[in-house]
């Protein structure tokens, strides 16, 4: 992260003096620091104690635990859940955004896909939930629908109380998320790379190949690790669709006041282990958008 | 029979008529330009020739064959875009050996023919870098060697210098009809800069609205426009009210003063108003310049580098005024301002066009 | 668009394939709160339970104080950063992004931890308590806030604006007042929304706090009741979508373009 010479003046010696400008963002930084960062900082605090508040590392320990209902069980399904609907999401939204903008629908279809995806992937949390009980769930629209046409979905295995049917909800908000991140992209696609290839003699899969996907990959990537983000860190709809279903937020929130045998220093170990493996993602992902934007002047 | 022809071409866009009744006939290895102000149908007739757009009605024959319905992606005909459009995410070598890997020619081949242009387009330690470590004239050269590089039967070029500063402008034009010649390959250049058209073309198309105006050499064009609209787009004019003496003769009254025109005049009857046009490099100074003769005071002297440019007013202090261009000489000086001098020009020069004839671009009088 | 008929008709399947993706839970909830007796008694009852105006009342205004002390934070910090900080910026960054990553459960424990003992006791009274909630989606709603309000300030070139003022004599609060916050509406309403949006369907930390939100009210009455949950789940969706399309509607025809991305 470059410093740049404007606005942090330095004397000749190369020390940067103090600059009182910096005071403008002194309220932003108290409230941060008030409310976000030292509440932050009792996870790492609290994953260092065990219940009786004395210092261990046990809990890191633990993190690895194997065991049904145990921590390595929920990461692992998270992390699972987590990518499986990232890159469904990105390929529905991808091919949805794409029908719209170069698709050759009507103009109109654009922007009411975009509000409806505004909307719909902030329907989040318990409402979503609900919805998707009324339509799949054993009494749902949807599942009664099929019964009457002779499929019953509840018979060959299927349950929304699961960690499929949670793929399948979560699905519902990161599809458009999807949509809303990679629309500026496609339309970054300029109409006449398409021509130049055609001039050149390529075929459609031929332009997509070497020119429309290369150069959208990287931004690909990135949406599909932040949709990725998204779905771990997400909570609200699983608690309340599936509590039985062992992922890592569930689990932290069981650790901090649910479960007989809770353990709060866990709970925060827990935690610095999705911040860890957030972190990751989110560095990975701006790291794709640097990339995309020197292309894309 | 011609190498490109196209034969009674028509793009309707809905009730608009973005192109009506063209008409052309290229020879194989000819440069071709269409000429003529934003919205004439140049660019939709070049893309017609190339495909992305579709006739209404007309047909697009190239050697022999007929194009007219055929994709784009099959009728190998190269085009360098006015944005240039090379793939950001090739290197140069990527772009210009893209057309060749698409055909699925052989690595080998594919490295050589690269090597070959590069060194033709003057960049050949360049392959490897991307299009957006190049500057704008370097892209272009590259976007025409990506064009080239297929060995299309027509090269076309949509304004592909029109983003590109003057001085790189002029040298590049250079640069791309010395490798057309060397080619051989026919070429259509769409164009709105008269002076590119004119230095460049073998033949020119001016258009305006959809519709050819003229087709001619540069001189042609030049010295003999078939419309208003080509006198007064090509080249700078002279564009002054004349009222009509006799017109069977030809003899016409500017502010007073008699003028004989190069030839009848049609455009009015006696006692009725004309244009009269007149390039400024065809008015001498003094009486040796023709029988046609104006006087009046010098209003200003311009130095334009090589050539001098003077404005002359006919009558009075709001009467009309014409310039007139003459070669720089350092020995001679120009006239003073507010000296009266009288200036000549031949018949041949003299022509008329419809009254109220507005000026396209680069006028030079008032009228 | 000269794109052949083939592909244009692979698309619209296409879409129309996604659509009815999203229209079945709608659909599947819809008709659901149907099926109470009479007909709309799902409606109805939901809309006279007084638990649900309160709820939603008290999110509301929870979202609009929210949303002020964001605006008032962010706007001028972004700013600032922008015209006289540059260097600071990818900290602030990062900084904002932070709410990502931390589940927001973690994040409430730590709020109880920091302030359920003196000096701060803020958890004991219930304004207290308000003005916990308050601050935890002032700082959720940080990310959206700055990310719409910093690439407002790029598209309106905020340096060259900023100096014109101060050529024609302008201080800071008015450049504030009447340059940058006037400039930047587009920007403000949509992150203003985002958090609307966010704060209405939270659920985690108005549990822990103990706060009546609409987003733990909706969880008691899906484990009690049958029709109300999928009336109220509608309605909620319903008044989501009526903010969007406003805010679509404003923004229309702005340079700056509206950001509508959610999560969770």
């Amino acid at each position: 992260m470059p410093a740049s010479a404007r606005g942090a003046s330095s004397t000749r010696s190369g020390r940067r003096r103090f600059n009182p400008s910096i005071l403008g963002v002194l309220p932003f930084l108290i409230f941060a620091f008030a409310f976000l960062i030292i509440p932050a900082s009792y996870l790492v605090i609290g994953s260092l104690q065990d219940k009786t508040g004395a210092f261990t590392t046990q809990n890191y320990a633990d993190l690895t635990k194997d065991g049904v209902g145990g921590p390595r069980e929920a990461y692992l399904t998270s992390i699972e859940i987590s990518a499986v609907t990232a890159i469904a999401g990105a390929i529905l939204g991808f091919l949805l955004a794409y029908a719209v903008i170069s698709g050759g629908l009507p103009k109109a279809l654009r922007s009411g896909l975009m509000t409806f995806s505004g909307v719909a992937s902030n329907f989040a949390g318990i409402p979503l939930a609900l919805a998707f009980v009324f339509t799949l769930g054993s009494n749902g629209l949807f599942t009664v629908l099929l019964r009457d046409a002779g499929i019953n979905i509840y018979d060959s295995g299927f349950k929304l109380y699961s960690k499929f049917g949670l793929e399948l909800v979560y699905l519902y908000f990161q599809f458009p998320l999807m949509v809303l991140i990679i629309a500026p992209a496609i339309d970054g696609l300029r109409k006449d790379w398409r021509e130049a290839s055609e001039n050149m003699g390529a075929s459609t899969f031929q332009y997509w190949r070497y020119i429309a996907l290369p150069i959208l990959l990287p931004t690909l990537m990135g949406s599909t690790l932040l949709l990725f983000g998204n779905a771990f860190g997400a909570q609200a709809t699983a608690f309340q669709l599936a509590p039985l279903v062992n992922i890592a937020p569930v689990l932290i929130g069981k650790q901090m006041s649910g479960d007989v045998l809770h353990n709060p220093g866990l709970g925060y170990a827990l935690a610095i282990g999705m911040v860890a493996i957030m972190g990751v993602a989110i560095l990975a992902y701006s790291v794709l958008q640097r990339r995309s934007e020197r292309w894309m002047r | 029979m011609s190498f490109l022809e196209l034969t009674g071409i028509q793009k309707r866009f809905g009730e608009v008529a973005a192109v009506a009744d063209f008409n052309l006939a290229a020879e194989r290895g000819e440069f071709v330009s269409f000429l003529g102000p934003s919205g004439c149908g140049k660019t939709t007739t070049l893309r017609m020739i190339a495909g992305f757009e579709q006739p209404t009605a007309g047909t697009i024959v190239i050697d022999g064959a007929d194009v007219t319905r055929r994709p784009p992606n099959r009728r190998n005909v190269g085009m360098v875009f006015q944005s240039y459009a090379l793939f950001p995410n090739m290197t140069v070598g990527g772009n210009i050996g893209f057309g060749l890997k698409v055909r699925k020619v052989s690595t080998d081949k594919v490295k050589a023919k690269v090597a070959e242009l590069l060194t033709m387009i003057h960049l050949p330690d360049k392959g490897d870098r991307y299009p957006y470590q190049l500057s704008g004239g370097q892209q272009q050269r590259v976007a025409l060697a990506r064009a080239l590089a297929i060995e299309p039967q027509v090269l076309l070029l949509d304004e592909p210098l029109s983003a590109l500063d003057a001085k790189i402008r002029v040298a590049l034009r250079k640069e791309i009809r010395s490798i057309q010649r060397q080619f051989g390959i026919t070429t259509v250049y769409v164009t709105h800069d008269q002076e590119e058209a004119l230095s460049l073309s073998d033949r020119v198309v001016v258009m305006s609205e959809g519709r050819v105006e003229q087709i001619g050499t540069p001189a042609e064009i030049y010295n003999f426009p078939a419309t208003p609209f080509v006198a007064s787009f090509v080249g700078t004019l002279n564009l002054v009210n004349a009222k009509v003496i006799e017109a069977a003769t030809g003899r016409l009254s500017v502010a007073g003063q008699e003028v004989v025109a190069a030839k009848p005049i049609s455009e009015a009857h006696d006692g009725g108003s004309v244009t009269l046009a007149l390039r400024p490099e065809s008015i001498e100074l003094g009486e040796g310049g023709g029988s046609n003769r104006f006087h009046g005071p010098i209003e200003d002297v311009s130095f334009l580098g090589s050539i001098v440019r003077m404005r002359l007013r006919l009558d009075g202090t709001d009467g009309p005024t014409i310039s007139l261009d003459t070669f720089n000489d350092p020995n001679l000086n120009p006239p003073a301002i507010g000296e009266i001098v009288t200036v000549s020009f031949p018949r041949e020069s003299s022509l008329v066009v419809g009254a109220g004839t507005k000026p396209e671009i680069d006028v030079v009088a008032e009228a | 668009m000269n794109q052949p008929k083939r592909s244009r008709l692979v698309w619209w399947v296409v879409f129309l394939v996604g659509v009815s993706y999203f229209a079945l839970p709608l659909l599947g909830t819809f008709f659901f709160s149907l099926q109470a007796q009479p007909i709309y008694a799902g409606y109805t009852n939901i809309l006279k339970d007084p638990g649900f105006y309160n709820s939603l009342l008290y999110s509301f205004i929870v979202g609009l104080i929210t949303i002020a002390v964001s605006i008032l934070i962010i706007v001028p910090t972004a700013f600032w950063v922008r015209l006289k900080l540059p260097w600071l910026r990818p900290y602030i960054e990062f900084i904002t992004l932070l709410p990502f990553v931390v589940p927001p459960i973690i994040l409430v424990f730590g709020l109880l931890n920091t302030y359920s003992h003196p000096p701060f006791r803020l958890t004991a009274s219930n304004t207290g308590s308000d003005v916990l909630l308050v601050a935890a989606y002032v700082i959720l709603s940080f990310p959206y806030m700055y990310r719409a309000v910093d690439s407002g300030l790029r598209t309106i070139d905020v340096r060259t604006l900023t100096e014109a003022s101060q050529s024609l004599g302008a201080g800071w609060v008015r450049i504030m007042w009447q340059v940058i916050f006037p400039n930047l509406r587009v920007s403000i309403l949509s992150g203003a929304f985002l958090t609307l949006a966010i704060v209405v369907g939270e659920y985690t930390i108005a549990t822990f706090l103990g706060r009546h939100a609409f987003g733990p009210y909706l969880s008691l009455i899906g484990g009690n009741k049958a029709y109300e949950p999928a009336a109220g789940s509608l309605i909620s969706f319903g008044i989501t979508w009526i903010a969007m399309g406003l805010l679509t509607l404003i923004g229309r025809g702005s340079r700056q373009r509206v950001q509508v991305a959610g999560a969770r």
